[in-house]
């Protein structure tokens, strides 16, 4: 047994004793937010349609061979795979287009190899940079963003290489 | 509008590349399958992020939240000693961080924003630093549980999805350490001047 395969089981009975314990309706809340869920999705597959076309074709035509070759020096010297670039360009940008990128890797590698996981958790351990720049700073009013962009871009860096170093640390190559 | 440039760039480069190295027919297969597959992931995905959104709507409700903003108060006073002696702008922070954690993006947001709007006041339009820090902070991710991800994985085939799970902490760590010392640096770098 996997002890994640714990995590869930236990978070589930948690809330649930929790919210009971409060004597709120959980069943009720429960069905409520994932009815929510049902719409979040009905979002984000509009994106996926239009992204996982151009991203297939892109992996087809030899162009996204190319552009990891093109970043291999520089990723290597983080200890970066080459074959996860295309999703650290698309990441700070769109994070529907990271989804798309991030589960072609793990369809064309497998979920569980080194690159498929090195994937899930860039996913995991960054954000859409520029889109919460651009919203955060645009309702607030501000136009003069000082040091953020690169500190955020800082960040992303670091987590993209932190990713692939958890992932040998916990996994191994 | 930025994404019309990368769908156009990604789409033109790939027919390029696809006459360049005679791979068209590759490319033209490529497009209908890559859209077909957009919706066999969004089908595989749908249980476990409605079982997720539900999840996270009971915690909501239940005041699990709101009992974890609590708990990083006195964190956020020392990360953000001015803007936090607005008691309004300190709960602000506080639900938002602890919205980010849980995975609320829908909720974090607006809360993050109220936050933001309320520390911009008599800014004229400049950042200060503690407002690049909490931005900083939200192009950070700090989930605790990323029920996307695993849900992507479980699409993939994977059968125990939320393996990863001790790495993106890990890796999350770092990478909002990195953001906040970055910030630091760059705003010390800024007053020598």
């Amino acid at each position: 047994m996997n002890w994640s395969s714990l995590v869930i089981p236990l978070l589930l009975a948690g809330i649930a004793l929790y919210g009971t314990g409060k004597r709120m309706d959980v069943y009720a809340a429960l069905t409520h937010g994932a009815e929510e869920g049902l719409t979040v999705l009905l979002r984000v597959v509009p994106a996926l349609v239009g992204l996982l076309t151009a991203v297939s074709m892109f992996r087809a035509s030899g162009a996204m061979e190319w552009l990891s070759d093109a970043c291999s020096p520089l990723l290597g010297l983080l200890g970066i795979p080459p074959e996860t670039a295309p999703l650290m360009l698309v990441r700070p940008v769109s994070g529907n287009g990271a989804l798309a990128v991030a589960s072609d890797l793990m369809a064309s590698h497998g979920p569980d190899s080194y690159i498929g996981r090195v994937a899930a958790v860039m996913l995991g351990s960054t954000e859409t940079t520029f889109y919460t720049i651009a919203v955060y700073f645009g309702s607030a009013g501000i136009h003069k963003t000082r040091h953020t962009v690169p500190a955020a871009l800082a960040a992303d860096l670091s987590g993209f290489a932190a990713a692939a170093l958890a992932v040998r640390l916990f996994f191994g190559t | 509008m930025a994404m019309t440039f990368v769908w156009t760039g990604m789409v033109v480069l790939s027919l390029v590349f696809g006459a360049v190295f005679g791979r068209l027919d590759a490319v033209a297969n490529a497009a209908l399958e890559g859209a077909q597959s957009a919706i066999q992931l969004s089908l595989s995905m749908a249980g476990i992020l409605c079982l997720w959104s539900g999840v996270m709507e009971v915690m909501n409700v239940s005041g699990l939240s709101a009992g974890l903003a609590k708990a990083f108060r006195p964190f956020l006073r020392r990360l953000l000693p001015n803007a936090c002696q607005d008691t309004e702008t300190l709960a602000a922070v506080s639900a938002n961080v602890s919205a980010n954690l849980l995975g609320l993006g829908n909720a974090a947001t607006p809360l993050g924003i109220r936050a933001a709007r309320r520390m911009a006041q008599g800014c004229y339009g400049v950042a200060s630093n503690e407002l690049c820090l909490l931005v900083v902070l939200n192009t950070a991710s700090i989930q605790l549980i990323p029920a996307t991800i695993a849900s992507v994985r479980a699409a993939a085939g994977c059968e125990t999805p939320f393996d990863i799970l001790p790495a993106v902490w890990f890796a999350s760590v770092l990478s909002v350490l990195a953001g906040l010392s970055a910030a630091w640096l760059f705003s010390h770098w800024g007053k020598r001047k």
